[in-house]
């Protein structure tokens, strides 16, 4: 149709009546009270949304109305991402074919699964076999609309909580962050197997003993191994991101960072990387003062060089 | 009675209006068609359209302009595709008292939101009142036969491309580009190109019955057998994966050794539910005018089916062919017609 204003409508003044007779109208008359029912064919069968004929063979359907639902099953669907003015939901929704617990035969209603963006792909949970229930409208006057969508069965809570605390960073770790403070990255070599360690601990995880000889390193390093992330984080430019383990020049254990300055997909193992410092300005005793590790010029380590630190 | 189809017409289609009433786009179709056949009064005539792609009651009867009915020539209509037209004539000329019908379909759907056009035609009570579109319920039989089959969305891809290919080969069909298969959903699983294009035309067909068929055409498309078939109206009263009234009429009218099927598929899933239900083997030609996906002049597209699959023999290139066409949501009826040289 093109995009102009229509010049011709088809409307009926004041709508069409109908008379809905008693299978219908039974169907309508429960809906609005609130209740799902279905009429039991000749055969035995369960149809939902009720018709005066079995829509198997044609045959009349018996008088008796069975109550269905409330729960139901998801048979088929289909995902709109861009909702028509005619449609009754004016965000991305599914329409489907909901079977009642107790029918046979399914109805058609729209499937609210929630806000979503115009234009967006269909969501994982939205599958066939999908457990939903009705959401009823408050007022009703016995239609199919009574019902104003379907909704799914609930599957997952978001727990939200907060505890408050006041941590010490504990003496190894404040001087640590002294350290950064100044932009300087501080570790502790072990008296007794020599390794150094940054951030320093104040002591020697494989020998189990106390450390005091402070050593600086440099904010140069390689990657020993990393994972690409998905998952929004504050800290990260983007998404995808890379968090590494990062073995400072100096230091024998790697320290987990960001990685940044390079697309996910080209950071390599044994890759040389450099902190990248905020402005001094912003410094304070965090490690927030560094915003990530750069990829450096520098040949890639070989594996060899590494592969005692992963 | 023995009947064939002896000629069949139809206009250049468009994807768009270009500024033609229905009456002036059947015109010329119908002028063709008596030009054609060498008939100019017919036994019987039949027509197939619909007056809510205009918006006006009664619209098909101005279209009778295009046929001159005067003196009052013997008429009937069919608020249906004109495959269903070309049903009835094909009844009234069993009576054995006339020789030759006119039929002929059209429709303009660039002059509506036809995807809401098509809501106009479900149920009342149940369905119309939530405002479902024509392509939400396809995708809902699209998931519901994916799911069922295991095809994949590149199965339905396979067939947008390779219908819109034969389509830019058919002089009468849209000009379509291969299918892209990175633009989004239309409605999920479909995406735009698995949905038959808004088009404007029409179509003409002229039977005949007995020697008067052998008068008017070379090689009559003899029409071997016909018959259509419905399903429940409630989409959730049937199975959708599967189309149980085509299988019937199929089963009725004889399908096997066709060489081609037309088949009246708007949506590309619904090919792929078609051929199981005819029971096609993999050699059978399918839709080699491009098909409804290609130009869908709504309530003409059925009578194409049957018209293409008629022009098959007409030619000589084929001696067997079969002609679908189809009514209401989701391939709700079906008609099944096999045809054959002499």
């Amino acid at each position: 149709m093109s995009s102009s204003a229509p010049n011709h409508a088809l409307e009926f003044p004041g709508g069409y009546t109908r008379s809905v007779g008693p299978v219908i109208g039974r169907f309508l008359t429960e809906l609005r009270d609130g209740r799902l029912v279905g009429v039991r064919t000749a055969s035995g069968r369960v149809v939902v949304p009720p018709t005066e004929y079995d829509p198997e063979d044609g045959s009349a359907v018996t008088g008796e109305f069975v109550e269905v639902g409330p729960d139901c099953t998801v048979e088929s669907w289909s995902w709109v991402p861009r909702p028509r003015r005619s449609h009754p939901l004016q965000r991305p929704f599914a329409w489907a074919l909901i079977r009642p617990d107790g029918a046979d035969t399914a109805l058609l209603h729209a499937l609210d699964l929630g806000v979503f963006e115009e234009g967006a792909k269909p969501p994982r949970e939205l599958r066939t076999g999908m457990r939903v229930r009705p959401k009823w409208r408050s007022e009703r006057s016995g239609g199919i609309g009574d019902i104003e969508c379907f909704r799914p069965d609930i599957a997952m809570i978001n727990d939200s909580r907060r505890t408050e605390y006041h941590l010490p960073p504990g003496r190894a770790l404040e001087r640590f962050l002294e350290g950064i403070a100044e932009g300087r990255f501080l570790g502790h070599r072990c008296g007794v197997c020599g390794k150094v360690y940054v951030p320093l601990k104040g002591l020697c995880p494989v020998d189990g003993v106390p450390t005091t000889e402070e050593v600086e390193v440099r904010d140069t390093g390689t990657v020993t191994t990393f994972a690409v992330n998905n998952i929004p984080d504050p800290r990260a430019p983007e998404v995808p991101f890379v968090s590494a383990y990062i073995l400072l020049d100096g230091s024998d254990l790697a320290m987990l960072a960001l990685v940044a300055g390079v697309p996910a997909d080209q950071v390599r193992m044994g890759m040389r990387v450099r902190a990248e410092w905020r402005p001094r300005e912003e410094w304070g005793a965090t490690m927030a003062n560094i915003k990530w590790f750069a990829p450096l010029d520098e040949p890639d380590v070989p594996f060899a060089a590494i592969k005692d630190h992963l | 009675m023995n009947t064939a189809v002896v000629a069949f017409v139809q206009s250049a289609h468009t994807g768009e209006d270009t500024g033609l009433s229905e009456t002036e786009l059947l015109a010329p179709v119908i002028a063709e068609v008596k030009q054609k056949s060498g008939v100019s009064r017919f036994g019987f005539t039949c027509s197939g359209s619909c007056d809510y792609l205009a918006g006006a009651p009664f619209s098909f009867v101005a279209a009778l302009d295009a046929v001159g009915a005067w003196p009052p020539i013997s008429e009937s209509h069919v608020e249906m595709d004109a495959a269903w037209a070309l049903y009835e004539a094909w009844v009234r000329l069993q009576h054995g008292d006339i020789d030759t019908a006119l039929v002929y379909g059209f429709g303009k759907s660039s002059q509506g939101d036809l995807r809401e056009i098509m809501t106009l035609q479900l149920d009342p009570y149940y369905l119309a009142p939530l405002g479902p579109d024509q392509v939400s319920l396809a995708a809902l039989q699209a998931r519901a036969y994916l799911e069922s089959s295991g095809a994949e969305e590149d199965d339905l891809l396979a067939v947008a491309a390779r219908s819109r290919a034969a389509g830019r080969a058919n002089p009468y069909a849209l000009d379509l580009p291969d299918p892209d298969p990175t633009v989004g959903y239309e409605v999920a699983p479909l995406r735009p190109y698995d949905v038959a294009p808004i088009t404007d035309g029409a179509a003409a067909i002229v039977l005949a019955a007995g020697d008067r068929a052998r008068e008017l055409c070379e090689r009559p498309a003899w029409i071997r057998g016909i018959d259509h078939r419905s399903d429940a109206h409630q989409l959730g009263a049937r199975d959708l994966t599967r189309s149980e009234s085509a299988a019937l009429a199929a089963a009725r009218v004889g399908v096997g050794d066709v060489e081609v099927a037309e088949l009246h598929a708007q949506f590309s899933h619904e090919e792929l539910i078609l051929r199981a239900a005819l029971g096609l083997p993999d050699g059978v030609v399918v839709n080699p005018s491009g098909g409804p996906l290609a130009a869908n002049p709504v309530m003409a597209t059925g009578l194409i089916r049957i018209g293409e699959a008629a022009a098959r023999i007409h030619d000589g290139s084929a001696t067997r062919t079969l002609a679908h066409a189809t009514s209401g949501p989701c391939l709700q009826q079906n008609l099944v017609c096999v045809m054959e040289a002499e």
